[in-house]
């Protein structure tokens, strides 16, 4: 059937519905476009020129190769992101299992626990460690070495900061098990041995891929932590930091950001083939496995998710007991001293404040720019050959920044809105920029999040809609808005904490008046004030519980009206 | 031709007097390089129930959609009440319909379901409340108006879909496959319910199905298709008796098909070596290919088949009791044939599994068919 229809063509009216629907489509691509495709595509051609702006084609990528300081950073991020990797997956997948697979008591509890690290400032591990560890660590008698800083720190932190989204990937993984394929397994007489290695490990082998990538990537271009812990150990991000902002480099930065955009892109192709595979493994008609009581594997399991979860806590708890300590560690006795950052950073308080105020913008724009930009992607009509191209390329903007670290995407603003001829350049050093960049530098996730929530409703409800006469608008607030509410809480929630915590999009791009609390956690820490810094650290990690607090609250308010209809 | 249909055709030719409700001329819908409709038209009076057969992918539900305006055709033109719609968007029409899926807001109850289209000056809100009350008398759900879609049955969720799509009074109804997500007693009693409820109303109806029996059982004609063209458009009767082509002789009812060569003999034809009279093979040229259909309940054994031409010995090969009939399946050589006969008839011709009997076909009932189809 190729041949194609002859006769006069007919003209399609689009109602104003569709064209409004239409037209939010073109925004949320005009959005992308100008928040991050012009802005990669103005870092990219800066990494062929040099300083004066002529084009040098691939010169600077050959001082690059021939540098060997650059070359050993690279060589550093890679070694300690593969150990952190290697220690983090098996550590949470045994979490992960015995949430999934065991009589664990106390479920939910741990599955709290484990979520810690998430709500906090990814740094904060590393200021425990310096406490316990560093110079003045209490408990660095125990090291075999001088103390932690370096390889080591950056290591540890790592491990503790990457262990939640490790552990959430896995704990989806197992849980979608088919009782079914154990019965067979057990009806064939096969071991417990067998069993695990023939069917738990083969269902878990996407979900494995996705940990390691996402471990793997986290630590690459994370820039807080080596910062803070790393001592004089030279990783790929302090190396974007230090050609920028101390030798003022920026096509030299350029470079080395598009080297730490390599590893993250390779894990950003790897995690969509393994979403495509585990995709394919899942049937709906999988009945759900629910774990028999059995000591001989319920009690180590127990046993290792307390020493795990004492861990976590214990860091946390660290941290926040050193933040009310006198002077670490000669005199320990409480004092709310450390809190009073003006002693310490000359923004005080005020870096609270603009963060919160940043993550408050972020996360309320955020949220409307996310939910709105993914309906009209599901939902807008597609008349014509042209709508559905625009769709496709909006959909693949909109997955984008997940492969872009934040220092990549900060410094690509940096060189974007600062450029002279950019009519935009007003907003290089506002609050506004820091908000903008947050946004994009997170929307990937809200974005997934609010497509999996539409996609979950009835693709003909706006038809319905259409045939009964119902602007798209009013079924669009009495039904999409109230069914999606815990999404749409979701995605809030995850906007602000990732505003309030992140650190790497917005080294480059805060001013004298916009300077972030994550910022000032990182010179504090720089400046050997570790009190400060973890009492600041703590602050965030209490805004941030709070925050989800409040997630938890509007969401049981709300769900006898919203989600009272779930119930049978 | 039967009473019944000499009945229907005097209603037709009556009809066909009369201006169509819907005129669909010439429609063709092309998504990309793919022709998904070619060259479809049909005429719906007021107040006619239209059914749309055929296999999944045949274009059956594209056309429906082009009809409500949900995908828009491509060529053609549609009117609906003497209006052209073709290219309107789907609010400025005036249709109601029900999705398979039934599309039912999760989040509203019943009564505030039926009630999503009644807006605007038009509905006060007392009008609206005796609107629902009625449309929920009218599908039997007075007593589940406060509950919410996922309490209820799929047969009642079908119900609610249903008053909804009816509840601002369309001049046409559209059904998407509305019963397949039932399982098979709730679909028989529920396709008579919409049935009734369609002729109390009056509405002109468009079903989409896959399912020939339901098409049969519920619609004044049916249009079936395939690949995005329409092989035939015509009464129950019509498209069972009078396939017009050999697509809708296998898609619609059982059938044995077999390859055939026109004899010499007028009406005389061959089948792997056994010869058959058929009437319609009467005045084909001599040797021509053949793809003929035989309908089982046309087969005759025994006795019955003694006084027909071309009465051939054939072995009973398999023999299923199911009921009020028995199937059969006869053999002679390579040439194959499924008979449906009460089972008296079978113990009288003593057709029983091994036994060989005498088979034949009335002339009238072979349907042919040029083999390059």
């Amino acid at each position: 059937m190729s041949e194609a229809l002859a006769g006069p063509l007919v003209r399609v009216e689009a109602s104003a519905d569709q064209r409004l629907m239409r037209a939010g489509l073109w925004l949320a691509g005009a959005f992308l476009l100008l928040a991050l495709g012009l802005p990669m595509a103005v870092l990219l051609s800066r990494a062929f020129e040099d300083q004066a702006g002529h084009f040098v084609g691939l010169a600077n990528f050959a001082t690059y190769v021939s540098t060997p300081a650059l070359l050993r950073s690279a060589w550093n991020s890679v070694w300690t992101a593969g150990l952190a990797m290697v220690i983090v997956v098996p550590l949470a997948f045994t979490y992960a299992y015995a949430l999934t697979r065991s009589r664990l008591p106390f479920k939910p509890l741990f599955r709290a626990v484990m979520l810690l690290p998430i709500l906090a400032p990814s740094l904060l591990p590393a200021l425990s460690l310096i406490y316990l560890f560093g110079n003045q660590g209490m408990l660095r008698w125990m090291l075999p070495m001088e103390n932690i800083y370096g390889a080591p720190g950056i290591i540890v932190a790592q491990v503790f900061s990457t262990f939640p989204s490790a552990a959430i990937i896995l704990s989806v993984a197992l849980a979608t098990a088919d009782a079914r394929l154990y019965e067979a397994a057990e009806a064939l007489k096969a071991g417990r041995a067998r069993v695990f290695a023939t069917v738990t490990l083969p269902s878990a082998r996407f979900g494995l891929v996705s940990a390691a990538v996402v471990t793997f990537t986290a630590v690459v271009t994370d820039f807080g932590i080596p910062k803070v812990i790393g001592g004089q150990f030279p990783v790929l991000a302090t190396d974007v930091y230090k050609q920028v902002v101390g030798l003022q480099d920026f096509n030299m930065g350029a470079v080395v950001g598009l080297v730490l955009l390599l590893p993250a892109l390779a894990a950003f192709a790897l995690q969509r083939w393994a979403e495509g595979k585990r995709a394919a493994t899942l049937t709906g008609r999988a009945v759900p496995l629910v774990p028999k009581a059995r000591l001989a594997r319920d009690l180590p399991l127990t046993l290792f998710c307390l020493a795990m979860a004492g861990l976590l806590v214990g860091i946390v708890a660290v941290a926040a007991w050193g933040s009310l300590i006198r002077f670490w560690p000669w005199n320990l006795s409480l004092t709310l001293d450390n809190y009073d950052f003006g002693r310490f950073d000359s923004s005080g308080w005020g870096a609270v404040e603009t963060s919160i105020r940043m993550a408050l913008a972020t996360a309320c724009i955020g949220t409307a720019v996310v939910f709105l930009g993914a309906y009209v992607m599901e939902r807008a009509p597609r008349l014509t050959g042209l709508d559905a191209g625009l769709r496709g390329a909006v959909g693949l903007l909109a997955t984008v920044p997940l492969a872009i670290p934040g220092l990549v995407l900060g410094l690509a603003y940096i060189l974007f809105f600062n450029h002279p001829a950019n009519p935009l350049g007003f907003l290089y050093g506002t609050l506004a920029i820091l908000v903008l960049n947050s946004l994009v530098h997170f929307y990937t996730v809200g974005h997934l999040t609010a497509t999996t929530a539409i996609r979950q409703l009835d693709p003909e409800f706006e038809a319905v809609g259409a045939s009964l006469k119902v602007p798209v608008a009013e079924t669009f607030r009495r039904v999409t808005l109230p069914i999606c509410l815990p999404a749409i809480l979701e995605i809030w929630v995850y906007l602000f904490v990732n505003a309030m915590t992140t650190v790497s999009a917005v080294i480059f791009l805060y001013g004298p008046a916009t300077k972030p609390a994550s910022v000032s956690v990182v010179h504090m820490g720089e400046a050997g004030q570790a009190s400060a810094a973890a009492a600041m650290a703590c602050v965030l990690l209490g805004v941030a519980i709070l925050a989800k607090l409040a997630q938890m609250a509007v969401g049981g308010l709300t769900a006898r009206a919203t989600q009272g209809w779930r119930q049978r | 031709m039967t009473a019944l249909d000499t009945l229907l055709q005097g209603g037709l030719r009556r009809a066909a007097t009369q201006d169509p409700y819907l005129d669909i001329a010439a429609v063709g819908k092309q998504f990309g390089t793919f022709v998904a409709l070619k060259d479809v038209s049909l005429r719906v009076q007021e107040g006619e129930f239209i059914s749309f057969l055929g296999p999944s992918g045949c274009g059956k539900t594209t056309l429906l959609r082009a009809i409500a305006g949900l995908d828009p055709a491509t060529t053609g033109v549609i009117r609906q009440a003497g209006r052209d719609i073709t290219g309107l968007p789907p609010a400025a029409r005036d249709f109601g319909i029900v999705f398979q899926s039934y599309a039912l807001f999760p989040n509203f109850s019943v009564a505030d379901n039926i009630a999503y289209g009644l807006r605007g000056p038009a509905w006060p809100a007392k009008r609206v409340k005796a609107r629902v009350a009625e449309l929920l008398d009218l599908v039997g759900l007075a007593e589940h108006a406060l509950k919410y879609p996922a309490q209820l049955s799929g047969g009642q969720q079908q119900r609610v879909a249903l008053a909804r799509a009816l509840a601002p009074e369309p001049g046409l109804l559209l059904l998407d496959e509305p019963l397949s997500a039932l399982d098979a007693i709730v679909r028989l009693h529920l396709r008579q319910e919409i049935r009734d409820l369609q002729r109390r109303l009056g509405v002109t109806t468009i079903m989409v199905t896959h399912d020939q029996e339901e098409a049969m059982a519920v619609s004044d004609r049916i249009l079936v298709m395939s690949r995005g063209h329409v092989q035939q458009i015509g009464t129950p009767e019509e498209v069972y008796r009078s396939p017009a082509t050999a697509f809708v002789a296998s898609f619609v009812g059982r059938s044995s098909a077999f390859d055939a060569v026109v004899q010499a003999a007028p009406g005389s034809i061959t089948a792997h070596g056994v010869t058959l009279q058929a009437e319609a093979a009467r005045g084909l040229l001599y040797g021509t290919t053949l793809r003929a259909f035989v309908r089982p309940e046309d087969v005759r054994l025994g006795v019955a088949a003694a006084g027909l031409p071309g009465a051939v010995p054939m072995t009973v090969t398999h023999l299923e009791f199911l009921g009020p009939t028995c199937r059969l399946s006869l053999e002679r050589g390579a040439f194959r044939l499924e008979a449906d006969l009460p089972p008296d008839q079978v113990r009288d011709a003593g057709a029983l599994p091994g036994a060989e009997v005498l088979a034949a076909v009335p002339p009238d009932r072979i349907m042919v068919f040029p083999a390059d189809e």
